[in-house]
Order: C-alpha cells, then sequence, then structure tokens
C-alpha cells in the first residue's frame, strides 16, 4: 500500500502560484525526503500533506485516505513536525508530552508514549523544567520526541535536524531509523545533503514549486554524473 | 545619537494598533459626553404634566398658577383617570391632584395633601430629569403658598409655613404601581443596578476576552498553532476548549475585581429601603436567569474574541485586536447606567441589543420590573450569535488564514524572491 499519493498537486497563495502541478508517491515504510533550495516549496508541500493547507487542485491520499474529504482520519495516523515550532511555554517538557500524549490514547497508552517521547528527548532532569528556559536545541529534541512518541504511520518532518549539533543530529536520525524499523512511514525535509543521502531511501529534487528529478540517491547521482547529491543537486538546478 | 534612539522608539510605538485604543476611548466619551449634554437641554424644557384641582380654594389658586406658569400642561380637568390617561399618552411626568380640602385644611393649620402620581419611564441616571424638575416646581409652588401664609397672618404657625403641603406619591412603572416613592428615589435604589453590574459585566468581558485573544497570539508566537492543529482534535473542540478555558480565566479575575468594586460601590449606598416592599425583588428563577444571561454573553463575547484573535500575528497585535469588544462594552456599559433600554431612542436601541454583552448588564433591572420578554430574548440571541461566530472560527480554523495570515502581503513577497532568484 502506498502511505502517500500526490497527484497534479497546485497550491496558491492568493495570487502566487508556489507548487506547480507535482505528483509523487512514499511508500509504506520507507523514509522519503524532499530537497531544494530556499522557497522551492518543500514546507508547502508538507503542509498540504499535514492537512494544515487547503489543496488548489490535484489531489492527495494519506493510506487510502483522501484530503481534504478525511481529514480527521488522517491526522489519527500522522505526525507533523513543523520547520520552525515551539511548544507551550508555561508548562515543562514533561507536562507538554502529556498534554500531547492524551490526544492519542489514555491511561496505560498514553504513559507508554510518554515514556518514548522522554528517551527520544533524552533531556534528563531538564525535563521536568518549563519549556521557556530551553535551548533552541533542547526545544527541537523534545519536539522530535512528541512527533515520534505517537507511533504514527506517517510522520511528516520539516527539516527535523535543524539547529541540533552534531551529536544530537546523529542521535535523532537513528530514531528516525528505528521508528522506520518498527514499522513507520517517513516524509521528510532537509538542506542536508549528507542526512538526505544516507537517511533516505528515495529522494525528490524540488525547484521552484516543481519536481525535477527524483529517485534513489543513486540513481539521482548516476542522472547528473555526480560524485554525491549535493553536486547532483547544484547541477539539477542550474 | 539620542536622536535617533527617540526616532525609532517613535516609529515603534506610534502605529496604528496603539492609536487605535486611544481614539476608541475618546469616541465613546465623546459619545456619552453628547448625552449628558442633552441633559441640560431637558432641564431647561417645561416639564410636561396634567393637574386635577379638585379644590379650587385660594391655596390651591396659587400652586396652579405656578404650575401653569412654568409646565407645560396637557391637561387640566376634574377627572383623574382622564388625566392620567391623558399624560401616559403624550409622554407626560406626572398627574397632580389638588383634593377638595386642600385650602380648608391649611387654614385649619394642618399641610394640605397634593397626590402625585409619577410616570416613570426608565431607571437609568438620566431618565429621572424630569422628574426631579417637577419636584423642583412643587417646591416652588410651596414657596408661593407660603409667602401667601405670611401675607394673610403673620402670625401663622412656623412649621406650617415651612411645610405648606405633602405629598402622597405613586410612581407607574413599567406596569408596576409602587406607592410611597419617587422617581428620584426609585432611581436612587436601582442605582447599584445601574452601576455596579454594567462595570462588572464589562471587565468581566474585557478581562476574558484579553485572555482569548492573547492566547490565540501566543499559539502564533511560540509557534503551536501548527502542531495543534495536525492533532486528532476537532477543530470546534479546540475553539470552544480555548473558549471555556478563557471564560473560566475571565471569571476568577472579574470576581477578584468584582469584590473591590462593590466595597467601593457600597460606600455610596445610603438607601435601606427594602426592594422587596415594593414587589421589585427577584426570587431564586431570576437570579438563575440574570447568571444564564451572563454566562451566555460571556460566550458570546468570547466566540467574538477568538475570530478577532485569527488576526492576532503575535502577543502584542492580540492586545490591540481586544479594542473594538473594549468599545462595545464599555459604550453599552455607559447607555445602560444612563439611560433604560425602553427610554432611548430606536437606532441605539437596535444597536444595544445586537451588542450581545449588553443583556446581563440590563438583566436585573428588567426582572424586578418582570419584563421577562427582553431577557429570555437577550439570551436567544447571545446564544444564536455564540453558535454563529463559532461556526466563523471554525470555518477560519479550516482555512489557510490561520497559518498563512494575510496571504496578499506575504504572495507579493514571495512573486519577489521568485523574480529575484530567476
Ligand atoms: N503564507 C504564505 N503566503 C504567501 N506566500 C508564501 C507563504 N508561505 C510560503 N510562501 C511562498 O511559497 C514559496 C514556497 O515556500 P516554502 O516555505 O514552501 O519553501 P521551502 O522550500 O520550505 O523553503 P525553505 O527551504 O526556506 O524552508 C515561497 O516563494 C514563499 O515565499
Ligand atoms: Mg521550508
Amino acid at each position: 500500500m502506498k502511505a502517500v499519493e500526490v497527484r497534479e498537486l497546485v497550491k496558491d497563495y492568493g495570487s502566487f502560484r508556489a507548487i506547480k502541478g507535482i505528483s509523487f508517491d512514499v511508500k509504506a515504510g520507507e523514509i522519503f525526503g524532499l530537497i531544494g533550495p530556499n522557497g522551492a516549496g518543500k514546507t508547502t508541500v508538507l503542509r498540504t500533506i499535514a492537512t494544515l493547507l487547503q489543496i488548489t487542485s490535484g489531489s492527495i491520499t494519506v493510506f487510502g485516505y483522501e484530503l481534504p474529504k478525511e481529514a480527521g482520519a488522517v491526522r489519527k495516523i500522522i505526525s507533523y513536525l513543523p520547520e520552525e515550532a515551539g511548544a507551550y511555554r508555561n508548562l515543562t517538557g514533561k507536562e507538554y508530552l502529556n498534554f500531547i500524549a492524551k490526544f492519542f490514547g489514555e491511561g496505560e497508552k498514553s504513559q507508554n508514549m510518554v515514556r518514548r517521547g522522554l528517551e527520544i528527548a533524552n533531556l534528563g532532569e531538564r525535563i521536568n523544567d518549563k519549556v521557556d528556559t530551553y535551548s533552541k536545541g533542547m526545544t527541537r529534541r523534545l519536539l522530535v520526541g512528541r512527533a515520534l512518541m505517537i507511533d504514527p504511520r506517517l510522520a511528516i518532518l520539516d527539516e527535523p535536524t535543524s539547529g541540533l549539533d552534531v551529536i544530537n543530529a546523529q542521535e535523532v536520525r537513528r530514531i528516525i531509523n528505528s521508528s522506520v524499523e518498527a514499522g513507520a512511514t517517513v516524509l521528510l525535509s532537509s538542506h542536508n545533503m549528507l542526512e538526505v543521502e544516507f537517511l533516505c531511501h528515495r529522494i525528490a529534487l524540488m525547484d521552484d514549486g516543481r519536481i525535477v528529478a527524483s529517485g534513489t540517491a543513486a540513481e539521482l547521482k548516476e542522472e547528473y554524473d555526480a560524485r554525491n547529491i549535493e553536486e547532483a543537486f547544484v547541477k539539477a538546478i542550474k | 545619537m539620542i536622536g535617533n534612539i527617540v526616532k525609532k522608539e517613535f516609529k515603534e510605538l506610534f502605529t496604528i494598533s496603539t492609536l487605535l485604543p486611544i481614539v476608541f476611548v475618546a469616541l465613546v466619551f465623546g459619545f456619552v459626553g453628547q448625552m449628558i449634554g442633552s441633559v441640560g437641554e431637558s432641564m431647561q424644557e417645561k416639564p410636561v404634566i396634567g393637574v386635577v384641582d379638585m379644590d379650587g380654594g385660594d391655596f390651591s389658586d396659587t400652586a396652579m398658577s405656578v404650575l401653569i406658569e412654568r409646565a407645560e400642561v396637557i391637561y387640566n380637568g376634574s377627572d383623574a383617570e382622564e388625566g392620567l390617561r391623558k399624560v401616559r399618552e403624550d409622554n407626560g411626568v406626572a398627574l397632580l391632584v389638588i383634593p377638595e380640602n386642600f385650602s380648608q385644611k391649611i387654614y385649619a393649620n394642618q399641610p394640605g395633601e397634593i397626590e402625585i402620581y409619577w410616570i416613570m419611564r426608565g431607571a437609568g441616571m438620566m431618565d429621572s430629569i424630569s422628574s426631579g424638575v417637577v419636584e423642583w416646581l412643587i417646591q416652588a409652588a410651596n414657596q408661593e403658598i407660603s409667602r401667601k401664609l405670611i401675607q394673610q397672618d403673620s402670625s401663622v404657625d412656623p412649621a406650617l409655613v415651612l411645610n405648606p403641603t405633602t405629598r402622597i406619591e405613586t410612581t407607574f412603572f413599567k406596569g408596576k404601581e409602587i406607592q410611597g416613592l419617587s422617581p428620584s428615589v426609585l432611581g436612587g435604589m436601582l442605582g447599584s443596578q445601574s452601576t455596579v453590574i454594567p462595570v462588572v459585566v464589562m471587565m468581566l468581558i474585557i478581562l476574558a476576552g484579553v485572555s482569548v485573544i492573547s492566547s490565540m497570539g501566543l499559539e502564533k508566537e511560540n509557534k503551536t498553532l501548527e502542531t495543534l492543529l495536525t492533532l486528532p482534535v476537532r477543530r470546534s473542540h479546540i475553539v470552544i476548549g480555548k473558549i471555556v478555558g478563557s471564560a473560566l480565566v475571565g471569571m476568577i479575575m472579574a470576581i477578584i475585581y468584582m469584590l473591590g468594586f462593590s466595597r467601593y460601590m457600597s460606600s455610596f449606598q445610603i438607601s435601606d429601603v427594602n426592594l422587596a416592599d415594593f414587589g421589585l425583588a427577584l426570587g431564586m428563577q431570576d437570579y438563575l436567569l440574570v447568571g444564564i444571561s451572563l454566562f451566555v454573553a460571556l460566550l458570546a463575547g468570547l466566540s467574538l474574541c477568538i475570530v478577532l484573535g485569527t488576526f492576532a500575528k503575535n502577543y502584542r497585535s492580540a492586545q490591540a485586536l481586544i479594542f473594538p469588544i473594549t468599545a462595545l462594552a464599555m459604550i453599552s456599559a455607559f447607555i445602560i447606567m444612563f439611560k433604560d433600554f425602553d427610554t432611548i431612542p430606536v437606532v441605539l436601541r437596535v444597536f444595544l441589543f445586537a451588542i450581545p454583552f449588553s443583556h446581563p448588564m440590563m438583566a436585573m433591572r428588567a426582572l424586578m420590573l418582570d419584563n421577562y420578554s427582553l431577557v429570555i430574548g437577550g439570551i436567544a440571541y447571545a446564544a444564536v450569535f455564540t453558535a454563529a461566530m463559532i461556526a466563523v472560527a471554525v470555518r477560519i480554523f479550516n482555512s489557510d488564514r490561520l497559518l498563512t495570515g494575510s496571504v496578499r502581503k506575504r504572495a507579493a513577497l514571495g512573486k519577489l524572491v521568485w523574480g529575484f532568484r530567476r
């Protein structure tokens, strides 16, 4: 079964056409990466799939549920990590995880989620401090924990490792991988070419609201006769 | 150097959103000022009254001539029933009846009785002005009578000279017949209802409104909204959750405020007349209605605030968005303090009714006078208003606007960036 099916998607902001008709599939159980220069439309695509933005034309289905008709059903099985996000500042990290977990289950089930979230966030004692006092990277870890603790069937992660140091970024990548091993599907965007190359099973290269190339890292390198994805990227958007 | 900083500060602070509040408040005060200005006019106007002279003696002639000279007398006959009807019809203030033995009594060294039938139309501060003028006229008639007494017999009893007449008063107020109270006394008794309640309701709406609009602003400022909107929870539940949460916060703040304010107001309270003696006390059922009215109005105000809150970009802009609410709450509180719903012009009445939070401000006074239709109508209206606003809010929550803000500006920016890159 396909996790995500996007067909001829067009998205306008007012009179500005940000997405100009793109189609792609994400297979269940894979990590799919969107890359592209600033303003290419990655966030717009992810937000649209995450039920946040209305579709101008075209269609999107998530595990067979059609948007926007079945947005309610889609929200039950996805988890979205916005590129720039925060948590409620008057809550502690732990309270925040509790707050989110309650939307997905009760009692034992939600407790297990919180436990997993605490593990992923890995903030030690600081988890009991108010979010207000966290550094940028700490908040990001909390939010990654929040996004992955609920065992989503599809995790939509917009630049999951942005703002994290090398060690923490690597740790987050490991967690994403283990989520997928446990059965999740991941759709992410990134500016880190190394990350994309080693993490993603397949990649789509976006530019100016269009997908200009897609395939596995190996396929892309071959197509553009490049030594690495960074080179392929630069050649593709020239 | 300093000049540079001053310039930057000025630019930051001198914006539409900081000016708007002041302009609104200025407008509200201007509006109230205009209403008070017209008080002066109605003080100078001759009051409209009816008179019935059953006595026809020396002293009643004296009194009559004073009244006829200084008031606009629309009925001067011998039938009190007929006179009262005429006064009612012609928007008069009172019917003054001088009974048969008036002059005789005064000659017998007793104060003469004047029966006054007041037609009271409202209990706002400005509604008892014309009755005040009539009271002052009676004072003038008394003086004339005293002068005549002294002229006729300089050894007259000083007690009689000081008080040559007594009044027997009946006030007709919205279907109620209240014995022994004049409109100004009655107005004073209802006074705490006309000031404390509107002010407390106003504060409640503003405080709760600020918290719901701020919560929208904070969701955006802290970037939590995007996450919230992808959680498996209905948009309507998010909206209602925010409203109820803020209602609770607002209630707590309003209670604290009310404790202070009612102590402050009680220091002005002088009358210790028991409202129950005049059939004006409220029963359990009435208090329940007031409570419901307040609750529904609060929900209506907050649902309007949620819709306004969707325009908030951050905490600061949220603070400015509360001002339409503040202005509406202030205007309705002021109107209700000064005038009764029944005594304001129709246009203003429609306007006041349309503001959902004006209803609890009026509810208590309306219930004292058994005006159930206004209160229940207000509750129904506020409930419908709330439902409509929640529907609008849910629609906005389902659209892009909450996240993308004013699309046009951003789109233009997008185009610019796009053009630049090509
Ligand atoms: N709310 C909005 N209103 C108008 N235009 C917008 C809005 N959000 C994004 N855009 C425009 O849509 C285009 C795509 O933006 P998007 O955020 O999807 O890019 P992106 O690929 O995620 O970029 P980045 O790598 O910088 O995050 C850009 O030109 C942007 O200016
Ligand atoms: Mg982006």
